[in-house]
């Protein structure tokens, strides 16, 4: 029993030996493959080697089944290549299959041994059995080795005309594998017409392999016309789509959902022949049919019949995908829920095949919910309502707090159903269950939202709860409840000032709210609460290091302090009324996901560059415009609107992510959209103190001040308006060094968004040197090394002149300040605003953009200088419609001072004149880019409002030079 | 398309690796054994996005298979194959456990090699496989065998191959349905439905083409409407045993094997296929109307203070007398503090299972029309726990002798034009059996 012993591990022991020895001879050796999973032992690899080589048959290929096992296992066993590259000559197809297995898994890491396999594959390529040519050419495309690849070409030819359609299906597949490889080869072959030609194959699975791989490679290559769908091969694949396996329907039909018909006729007539499809026991020859139906429709006039007999035949195949397997169920699950929020017309009636079953996994029941809340109808809401509450008492945490959230939702959208939403809150509020309570809260403040004055008696009841409230998003609703009905609540201030203790220990949300809510409470009472607000504006404004806290103190601060009676007026204005839906996918991306259905960009909801790395997927698919084929057309919908200018749509959704991903590829970025996150957090929550930063995630509001022209996010950075430059004045602002203006430095990449890593910092120009000082803050736990900084393209061509420099690793809680010198010569592009830079820092953890605005000044030139003659005959020859004229308000400085200042900050005054009291100042600034800017500023004695009139030959700076000019004077 | 394909036992150690695209690295063997297989919470997702990589997975019993790829594939495709890779191991060797998967590693590669090519799926039908993969060689065919290999894998007619031959032309229909309830504590049906399937096992020469007819209410409102009486519906195969009277159901929704005509079915709602060879699923179906309910379930649940449950549960079976229902289970649920249970049952075996947390109620065998009744005594200990027992829903398995749906087969037609048999020599059965699916009421 010496062998016993050598290859049985442990735990294999107990099940061999309950094998019956007398076993026969060929069953026997099928019943104990599990002794090739041996552990190592030394000289192993010796052993093995000496049995590759032996003379007998058996031995070889026992040999080789422990040699493709250690592989498995993760086992090197490279250094057998020669010698079981020697058994591949062998008519023993089963040996020559697992040796061909082990060339597949080790050809690459020993290129030069691998050629000697060659003959053996272009001889098998020959063999009468067209089982073993196919086998050949299917593991040759496996090889990734060039030598090999070029001896590939001729056996592939011969293999893409081979008699036998086995052979040609596996060589259509092939073409794929070495397009893979060697892009230009297969182009330079002509493989590409050969698979083209395949299409018109007689066998179906021929063409269905051929279609695959068509596919496939015109991925990578979004501009060529490879597929040429036209009717005509339209005709083909629908024909072929009835005769082919379950696998060559799917890829057929893909690929029919990237075609794009000529009009509707030829649109409805695909889809009755696609139609049968649903029908498939495959759920995904379902989806991909579905898909195909989904965009064909978009072409189809809605009063046609056939739209309406489409519609009612989608429904059914839908509702029978969820009695499948629970992973294909949550598949189905998720391209449901774009396909609700698309046409809701088609499954309205289906409500209850989404009630959660109490034994589905966890992921089919969440979204489960998600659906049974997007069709929540009036029709339903009895039946939906009842569901929800049985679900708030389950055991899952995540499932039981979207249940309770989902109950909220349905009384914002079924107003009738909302007084009986409110009483089943109460009684979930009853049970005490902590998360439950707090997720009550949460949609109780929405409630109250959308139906003022109507439920308000409940307050009593939430406030019994305050104290057991400790998630940030809980407290901040029940505090802006307080402070939104501080004329109902007898101890409102008490309350509040409960929670003004641990002011700096709450999160920015409960800190911002807790703010808006005691200004609130101080108009509505003035007189007892005047101590308390003034308590919270000293600790939001003196004690906070918090930009967005800090800047909402002040404004009221000043509002109280300048207006009373506006400040009622802006802080208890009427708010806007929330939207029904929420959760709702951006409708271009929505188009996008449904041009996807069935595939993983339809299971995570994003569009496939997000996840894709390299040139596949980044193409974006559209959904077809409807195209009339002449009469009888209607007045264009809502929905084909939409379809239609989607193209023009696009740039403003998705902005600048081509150009951040173009230029910024090599840090290897997910596509994010982080920054433009980041400013639009800010935008709202500079503009809408009132509301709470929280609501503003309502779409309705987020367009609305998303559109806000005239407040840019930069002010937290650079100063801009008068009454903010005065705001700055209030907090003191920062201790200015002489010369150059150098703003203060502001956060621009909060530790939160950027998995702890904080990033603050400013621009100065020093001694002809533009630098960016970054101040570096690890907040997480771990360490972060390897930081890389990079520039998206910007108006002046800012870019690093060095590496930045952490040479040392940032620990937890650590600290770094760095200077970074910056060059002017990078690749420029116009940005909006013209100061704007985006930026993107790289460490071991992740990829982080932000963008900051800089201070113009920065680029002005130490010779800015203009000569006196050349500066009059300069702004008599920029045209007047250059000029443009800006205010200064509230600065005291004389000219003389002004003049001074400025030229710290290469401002350069070549003359002065003084006319009836009124000093005119003319001056010149040079930009880095050769753009001269001429000023004429206006002080009046005693007068705090100057006047300054800027011409220069390319007007949009005027705006950013303006800013420098309130910046510097100012400071 | 599919990078690759991983098979794990459960502690993750790998059993099966197979690599297809170059972008797929061998960490990615090890991502998904930290990150899933090693993670302390339950699965949340079954595709997995670990580093840009995504990985789909299924579990078998203790075995992971996970499919890997860094393209943006179709999803739906990709779980359908796995559980395809499942059915067709289980067709070579039985369960797919740890130890056939190690004992037959070779001949998993060699079908991996031959089912996915370049992650293409390709034909998978196990008829047409095992011509060919048989773990013995080919070594023997002839050349015309081998073209008829190839053939029948690439062919229009993928799933049978030609010169079959039985001495005795038989086949057996098995009408198999889930039944699907959920009820409110007040006996209103909140949601019911039968997914049922037809499975055929065919025992037929040469290559016969099949017509099979059922009581579909289009199909026979329409043949109503054309004023022919429809002769077949006399066939012999008609009246399994259902205890309703009416005469057609509305089908909701079916889907077929991939040998049936789908095209035909669409227009003419007929359904013709060729058949497989051996046992196959012919189609599954759905039905939401009219749907015999076997059992109700009447639940009463009463807490008397904060230490005593007393659970009172009635069913009652709702068909012909003359049937018997079997296998009868009721499960109801306790609280996770019960401290002791009492039960008294009428009829069967009841006894309460501490590690299920549950009283289970066992009756071997029940006639229609009957009641039957047990009550318990729940003894809690006292907790502190505020949150209130979720009370779970009853429920209740079962398997009936008719087909809850109402559905009934009608006919099922054999053409064989070469071969010198008909019709009337095909010896045909069909038996019907209903079975709880999800069958619970709440209390």
């Amino acid at each position: 029993m010496k062998w016993r012993k050598k290859y049985f591990s442990a735990c294999f022991y107990l099940f061999l030996s309950l094998v019956p020895l007398q076993e026969n001879r060929q069953f026997g050796s099928k019943m104990t493959d599990s002794k090739y999973f041996t552990t190592t032992k030394k000289g192993e690899i010796f052993e093995l080697k000496a049995e590759l080589n032996s003379d007998k048959k058996e031995k070889k290929k026992e040999a080789v089944k422990k040699v493709i096992a250690s592989m498995t296992v993760g086992k090197d066993v490279s250094a057998l290549f020669p010698d079981v590259v020697n058994c591949m000559q062998t008519d023993n197809l089963e040996l020559k299959k697992l040796v061909y297995l082990y060339l597949m898994n080790y050809a690459k890491s020993q290129p030069d041994m691998a050629i000697m396999a060659v003959n053996t594959f272009v001889k098998d390529c020959e063999d009468p059995n067209p089982l073993i040519r196919a086998l050949a050419v299917r593991t040759m495309g496996c090889i990734r080795v060039d030598k090999i690849t070029e001896y590939l070409c001729e056996p592939l030819r011969k293999c893409l005309k081979d008699e036998d359609p086995y052979v040609r299906k596996t060589a259509a597949v092939c073409v794929a594998k070495l397009h893979d490889i060697n892009a230009q080869l297969v182009e330079d072959q002509g493989f590409l017409d050969t698979l083209k030609d395949l299409i018109s194959d007689s066998n179906p699975m021929v063409v269905a392999n051929a279609v695959a791989a068509l596919s496939e490679i015109a991925e990578s290559h979004p501009n060529s016309n490879l597929l040429d769908l036209n009717p005509q091969s339209i005709n083909k694949l629908l024909t072929a789509l009835n005769e082919c396996t379950e696998w060559g329907q799917i890829f057929i039909l893909d690929c029919l959902a990237n075609y794009t018909p000529r009009d509707d006729r030829e649109s409805q007539s695909i889809c009755e022949r696609v139609t049968p499809r649903l029908s498939h026991a495959n759920s995904a020859v379902v989806l991909s049919a579905v898909k195909v139906l989904m965009k064909f429709m978009e072409m189809l006039p809605k009063d046609l019949d056939y739209y309406g007999t489409l519609l009612k035949k989608l429904a059914p195949p839908l509702v029978t995908l969820l009695s499948a397997e629970p992973e294909l169920q949550y598949v189905a699950l998720r391209n449901i829920n774009l396909i609700v929020q698309k046409r809701p017309e088609i499954l309205k009636h289906e409500m209850k095949v989404f009630f959660v079953k109490y034994n589905d996994p966890i992921y089919v029941k969440l979204e489960k919910l998600d659906i049974m809340i997007r069709l929540a109808s009036q029709a339903n809401i009895a039946q939906v309502l009842a569901e929800l509450k049985e679900y708030a008492t389950e055991v899952d945490v995540d499932f039981v707090r979207k249940a309770v959230r989902a109950i909220g939702r349905c009384a914002i959208k079924v107003e009738q159903s909302a007084e009986r939403c409110v009483s089943t809150l109460l009684d979930l509020i009853q049970t005490k269950v902590n998360y439950v309570v707090q997720e009550a809260i949460v949609v109780i403040k929405d409630i109250f939202r959308k139906y003022p004055n109507k439920y308000e008696s409940v307050i009593a009841t939430l406030c019994e709860n305050l104290d057991s409230l400790d998630e940030p998003e809980a407290r901040a609703a029940m505090i802006w409840i307080v402070g939104e009905y501080a004329e109902r609540i007898d101890n409102a201030d008490e309350l509040l000032e409960s929670f003004l203790e641990g002011f700096h220990d709450e999160s920015t949300q409960v800190q911002l709210q807790l703010l808006t809510a005691i200004v609130k409470l101080f108009l509505k009472k003035p007189t007892e609460t005047q101590e308390l607000v003034q308590q919270v504006l000293s600790l939001a404004t003196q004690d906070s290091d918090n930009p967005d806290l800090r800047d909402r103190g002040y404004i009221y601060w000043r509002l109280l302090s300048t207006d009373p009676v506006a400040a009622k007026e802006v802080v208890l204005a009427e708010k806007p009324l929330i939207s029904e839906e929420t959760d709702l996918i951006e409708p271009t991306l929505l188009e996008e996901l449904i041009c996807h259905i069935g595939t993983l960009a339809s299971v995570y909801h994003k569009p496939p560059s997000a996840f894709v790395e390299g040139s596949r997927g980044v193409m974006h698919k559209r959904l077809p415009a409807r195209t009339g084929s002449g009469e009888g057309t209607e007045c264009p919908d809502v929905g084909n609107a939409a379809g239609g200018s989607a193209p023009e749509a696009a740039p403003s959704i998705i902005p600048s992510q081509g150009d951040l991903l173009g230029d910024l590829l090599n840090l290897d970025l997910p596509a994010v959209l982080c920054n433009i996150l980041i400013m639009s957090k800010l935008n709202s929550s500079l503009l809408s103190p009132q509301l709470g930063g929280d609501i503003g995630g309502s779409p309705a509001m987020g367009a609305g001040f998303g559109a806000a022209p005239t407040v840019m996010p930069a002010s937290l950075n650079a100063p801009v308006g008068g009454g903010l430059g005065d705001l700055f004045d209030l907090g003191g602002g920062v201790g200015m060094p002489m010369g150059a203006y150098i703003p203060p430095k502001t956060v621009w990449l909060p530790a939160m968004k950027a998995k702890g890593l904080e990033i603050s910092g400013t621009f100065a120009r020093r001694a002809g040197v533009i630098q960016m000082e970054l101040v570096l803050t690890n907040k997480a736990m771990s360490v972060m090394t390897d930081f890389a900084i990079q520039f998206n393209r910007n108006s002046f061509g800012l870019a690093p002149a060095g590496p930045l420099q952490v040479l040392t690793p940032l620990g937890p809680n650590q600290t770094i300040e760095v200077s970074l010198p910056l060059s002017t010569v990078g690749p420029v592009m116009k940005m909006d605003p013209l100061n704007n830079l985006q930026v993107a820092v790289k460490n071991n953890i992740d990829v982080f953009y932000f963008s900051c605005q800089y201070p113009i000044s920065m680029l002005f030139v130490e010779d800015g200088k203009m000569e006196r003659q050349v500066f009059l005959a300069t702004w008599k020859d920029i045209p007047n419609d250059n000029e443009s004229q800006f205010q200064i308000q509230d600065c005291h400085l004389n000219s003389e001072a002004a003049s001074n200042k400025l030229q710290g900050s290469n401002i350069f005054t070549i003359a002065k004149r003084t006319v009836e009291g009124q000093d005119m100042l003319y001056m010149s600034i040079k930009l880095s880019n050769g753009i001269w800017v001429l000023a004429e500023l206006k002080v009046q004695a005693g007068n705090p409002n100057y006047t300054i009139s800027l011409k220069c030959r390319a007007p949009e700076v005027s705006q950013c030079v303006f800013q420098c000019y309130e910046a510097v004077l100012k400071n | 398309m599919i990078g690759g394909l991983f098979i794990y036992n459960h502690k993750g150690e790998v059993l099966i690796s197979r690599v297809y695209r170059d972008d797929i690295g061998r960490n990615a063997v090890d991502a998904f054994r930290v990150n899933v297989i090693h993670a302390r919470q339950q699965v949340r997702s079954p595709v997995t996005n670990i580093a840009r990589t995504s990985f789909f997975h299924v579990k078998r019993s203790n075995i992971w298979l996970a499919a890997v790829t860094k393209q943006n594939v179709n999803a739906a495709m990709v779980f359908e194959f796995l559980y395809k890779m499942c059915d067709v191991m289980a067709a070579y060797f039985g369960k797919v456990s740890e130890e056939n998967i190690k004992n037959n590693f070779v001949l998993i590669y060699e079908l991996l090699d031959e089912i996915l090519d370049f992650g293409y799926p390709q034909n998978s039908e196990t008829g047409a496989l095992k011509t060919f993969i048989t773990q013995q060689g080919i070594k023997g065919q002839t050349k015309e065998e081998q073209s008829q290999i190839t053939s029948q894998v690439t062919g229009q007619i993928g799933w049978r191959r030609e010169g079959i031959k039985y001495r005795r032309n038989e086949l057996f229909l098995d009408v198999l349905e889930s039944v699907n309830l959920l009820m409110s504590p007040q006996g209103q049906v909140l949601s019911a439905h039968v997914s049922g399937r037809v499975v055929m096992k065919s025992y037929l020469s040469g290559m016969p083409e099949c017509k099979f007819g059922m009581n579909d209410k289009i199909v026979i409102d329409k043949a109503g409407k054309g004023g022919v009486t429809d002769e077949v519906g006399k066939s012999d195969l008609g009246g399994g045993g259902s205890t309703s009277g009416k005469q057609s159901i509305a089908i909701d929704d079916c889907t077929f094997n991939q040998c049936v005509r789908l095209s035909k079915f669409d227009s003419e709602r007929s359904i013709s296929f060729i058949p497989p060879d051996g046992e196959y699923e012919l189609m599954r179906y759905r039905t939401t109307k009219d749907i015999i309910l076997p059992f109700r379930v009447i639940p009463l649940v009463r807490e008397v203070g904060r230490t005593k449950l007393e659970v009172k549960v009635v069913i009652k079976s709702n068909f012909k007398p003359s049937l018997l229902a079997q296998k009868i289970e009721v499960r109801i649920p306790t609280p996770l503090n019960t401290s002791g249970v009492q039960v008294i049952c009428m009829k069967g075996k009841a006894k309460y299972k501490a590690s299920e947390n549950a009283i289970v109620w066992k009756i071997k065998r029940m006639a229609g029309m009957k009641e039957s009744q047990i009550s318990a005594e729940i003894e809690l200990l006292p907790t502190n726990d505020k949150k209130k027992w979720a009370r779970p829903p009853i429920s209740m398995n079962f398997e009936v002798p008719f087909a809850p749906s109402g559905l009934k087969v009608r006919y099922l037609k054999v053409f064989e034009s070469k071969l010198n048999y008909s019709d009337h020599d095909v010896v045909k059965w069909v038996r019907y059996i209903g079975r709880s699916g999800i069958y619970e009421t709440r209390c």
